[in-house]
C-alpha cells in the first residue's frame, strides 16, 4: 500500500473499507517520522507507543461495525505548546524541558474524543516567539522542501511535519503569522481562525489579544474537517464566542462566481518578491476566470501594522510569562541564590532565551512609567485604524488576497542576528491578526529556486466557511489545468 | 535611547538575570527595534479609541462553582522544589 498521496478523507475511506488498519497508518507515519526527523528535526518528542495505543482502539471500534468520526485513526502532529497530559510538553524552552502537563488543553481533548492519533510534538521558535523555528532549544527545523532553509515559524515543525508527509494534519498557532508563514514556505494549507472561534485553555499564552489556535493540512477540504471538530464556545476560554459553528464542508464546493476579491495595492508594492507578487496574482487570475470580480482596494495602515504589533504583543508576552519563575512549574536553575527574588532572576535568565528576552524587555519598557503613553497607548489607537482600514475594505470586497509572506523561505541562520529583519517578515500576516481576522494560506506556486509561495486570503471576522470555499475553488482551478 | 544602563534597570523590574556580554548586544537591538517604532510618532489618533480587544464580547460571565481539572497533589508534581504539607518550599523573600 502506498500511502504517499493520502488525504484525510482518502484514508477514513480506506479505514472503512478496510485496505489498511489504523495501526498500520499509526506504524507507518511514526516509521517515517522517525527516519525524518534525523535529517529535518521536526519533532521534538515521537509518541509512537501512545499512537498505536490510540489506533488500536480505532480499530477495535471498527471492527465491531461502530461509526468511528472522520479523524478516528488519522496520525497528526501537535505544536508543542499544547499541553498533552502525560507527555513532555516543552514550549522549545529551557524553563519547560521538563514539563509534564497533568492535563490536555481543550482542543487537544476535542480531538482525542474524535480518536486521535498523535505522531508526535513538533518543534517551535521558544514561546512561539519567531519566524523560523530557530529560536527554539532543540535547533532549527529545516524545511523539507529544501533543508538549506527555514521552515517557517513559529509553527515551523508542524507545517514541516506535514510537509515531510509524517502525519496528515498537524496545529499550530498563530499570534502574528505562525501558522500562516510557515505554511506558505512549507507549502502547505494553513488556517489563522478568527479570534476566539478555537478555544486556548491549555496552550500557552503569548500575546492574548492576538492568539489564535488552528489547523495545518495538505489542502481546503481537510482544513475545514480538523477546524469543524476544535471550533466553538468553550467555558474554559471566556473569549470564545456562543456563536454557532457552520459545517465548514456544506458550501466549500460552492465556487467563487460573482465573489468580490481586493486587492491591496499594499500587499504588492515594491517591498514584496516579484515572483511571489506575480505567482500570487496568476492564482487570482485563476480565480478571476472561476467567475471571481477583482477590486482594486488599499489597506493604507499597512505600514504601521508591524510597528504596533511588536509593542503591542511584547507588551502582552511580558505579563503572560510573568509567571514562568521556576516554582510552581518550569526548571530549577543551576545556582539557586539566597532569597526568592535570586531564585527568579536565575531562574528566568537560565530558562529564557534571547530573543525571549529581547521581547520581555521591550515590554516591560513600553509598559513602564513614561514610556506608556508614547508606546504602549499610541499602538493601540493605530490598531484601531488598521482595524478601521479592513471595515472600510469589506464593504467593497467580500474577501482580499495577497501574499502570505513578502519572500519565500529565506536561509537558515540568515537573520538570527537581525531581529528586527525578521519581524519584517511578518509584515503581511500581522494585519489580519491586529483586526482578529480569519486568513488561510494556500499554496500557489514555486520559486525559481523550488520554494513554495503562499497566498493569503483574509476575511470578515467569523468567515472561515467562505476563505475555505475560496482556497477550495483554487485548488479546483489547479486540478483541471 | 536605550543604553546599557537602561537595559540593566530593565532587565531587574522584569527579573531577568543577563549575562555581562549581553547587555550591550541587546542594547544595540532594543535600539534598533525601538528606532523602527518611531514610526508611529506621525500617525495622528487624536480622535481615535484605542483597541484592546477585537470581538466585542462585553462582560462574560459564568456561574462560580468549581471545576475540577486534576487535583492539588497532581498539580504539587509541576514543581521542581521540596514540598511539605501541600506546599512548595522557596527561599526566603526577607533575609535578615
Amino acid at each position: 500500500m502506498d500511502f504517499k498521496d493520502l488525504t484525510i478523507e482518502r484514508a477514513h475511506k480506506g479505514l472503512l473499507d478496510k485496505e489498511f488498519s489504523c495501526a498500520e497508518l499509526a506504524k507507518e507515519y511514526s516509521n517515517k517520522a522517525k527516519k525524518l526527523n534525523k535529517d529535518f528535526n521536526i519533532y521534538i518528542t515521537l509518541t509512537e507507543e501512545e499512537a498505536l495505543k490510540s489506533a488500536q482502539k480505532t480499530d477495535g471500534r471498527i471492527s465491531k461495525g461502530e461509526d468511528v468520526g472522520v479523524l478516528a485513526g488519522i496520525p497528526c502532529a501537535i505544536k508543542d505548546l499544547f499541553n498533552t497530559k502525560g507527555i513532555l510538553t516543552t514550549c522549545a524552552s529551557r524553563m519547560l524541558q521538563n514539563f509534564v502537563p497533568p492535563y490536555d488543553a481543550t482542543a487537544i481533548k476535542k480531538l482525542k474524543d474524535e480518536g486521535m492519533v498523535m505522531i508526535g510534538k513538533t518543534n517551535l521558535d521558544e514561546f512561539a516567539c519567531g519566524g523560523s523555528t530557530e529560536h527554539s532549544i532543540f535547533g532549527p527545523t529545516k524545511n523539507p522542501v529544501n533543508p538549506q532553509y527555514v521552515a517557517g515559524g513559529s509553527s515551523g515543525g508542524s507545517a514541516a511535519a506535514l510537509a515531510a508527509d509524517t502525519c496528515l494534519y498537524s496545529l499550530g498557532t498563530d499570534t502574528g503569522g505562525s501558522i500562516r508563514q510557515p505554511a506558505s514556505f512549507c507549502g502547505v494549507v494553513g488556517l489563522k481562525v478568527t479570534y476566539g472561534r478555537v478555544s486556548r485553555s491549555g496552550v500557552t499564552s503569548m500575546a492574548s489579544s492576538f492568539d489564535t489556535i488552528g489547523p495545518f493540512a495538505k489542502n481546503t477540504r481537510d482544513c475545514a474537517l480538523v477546524l469543524q471538530k476544535m471550533a466553538g464556545n468553550d467555558s474554559l476560554d471566556s473569549t470564545t464566542p456562543d456563536k454557532k459553528v457552520p459545517d465548514y464542508l456544506n458550501n466549500i464546493e460552492d465556487g467563487v462566481k460573482g465573489l468580490k476579491i481586493g486587492i491591496p495595492k499594499e500587499y504588492f508594492d515594491e517591498n514584496i518578491d516579484k515572483e511571489v507578487s506575480e505567482s500570487v496574482m496568476n492564482a487570482v487570475k485563476q480565480l478571476e476566470k472561476a467567475g471571481a470580480k477583482i477590486v482594486q482596494v488599499s489597506l493604507p495602515a499597512t505600514k504601521y501594522a508591524v510597528a504596533v504589533y511588536y509593542i503591542v504583543m511584547p507588551a502582552e508576552l511580558s505579563a503572560n510569562l510573568a509567571r514562568f519563575d521556576g516554582i510552581r512549574f518550569g526548571s530549577k536553575p543551576q545556582e539557586e541564590g539566597k532569597t526568592l527574588t535570586d531564585y527568579y532572576f536565575n531562574a528566568r535568565g537560565e530558562g529564557f532565551g534571547d530573543e525571549i528576552k529581547r521581547r520581555i524587555m521591550i515590554g516591560t519598557y513600553v509598559l513602564s512609567a513614561g514610556y506608556y503613553d508614547a508606546y504602549y497607548k499610541k499602538a493601540q489607537k493605530v490598531r484601531t485604524l488598521i482595524i478601521k482600514d479592513f471595515e472600510d475594505v469589506f464593504k467593497k470586497a467580500d474577501v482580499i488576497i495577497g501574499p502570505t509572506a513578502p519572500a519565500p523561505a529565506f536561509r537558515i541562520g540568515e537573520n538570527i542576528e537581525d531581529p528586527l529583519k525578521m519581524y519584517l517578515a511578518d509584515a503581511l500576516t500581522i494585519p489580519a491578526s491586529c483586526a482578529g481576522l480569519p486568513a488561510l494560506n494556500v499554496p500557489c506556486g514555486k520559486s525559481k529556486k523550488g520554494l513554495p509561495i503562499g497566498m493569503q486570503i483574509i476575511g470578515p471576522q467569523f468567515t472561515e466557511d467562505l476563505l475555505l470555499k475560496v482556497g477550495r475553488s483554487y485548488e479546483s482551478c489547479e486540478q483541471t489545468v | 535611547m536605550i543604553d546599557e544602563k537602561q537595559v540593566k534597570h530593565i532587565a531587574k523590574l522584569a527579573r531577568l538575570e543577563l549575562k555581562d556580554g549581553k547587555v550591550s548586544k541587546f542594547s544595540g537591538q532594543l535600539n534598533d527595534i525601538l528606532d523602527y517604532m518611531a514610526l508611529l510618532e506621525k500617525v495622528d489618533v487624536k480622535k481615535v479609541e484605542e483597541t484592546s480587544q477585537v470581538t466585542g464580547l462585553k462582560n462574560v460571565s459564568q456561574e462560580d462553582r468549581i471545576i475540577t481539572k486534576c487535583d492539588g497533589d497532581t498539580l504539587l508534581l509541576c514543581s521542581p522544589l521540596p514540598k511539605e504539607r501541600k506546599q512548595i518550599r522557596v527561599k526566603p523573600a526577607i533575609t535578615m
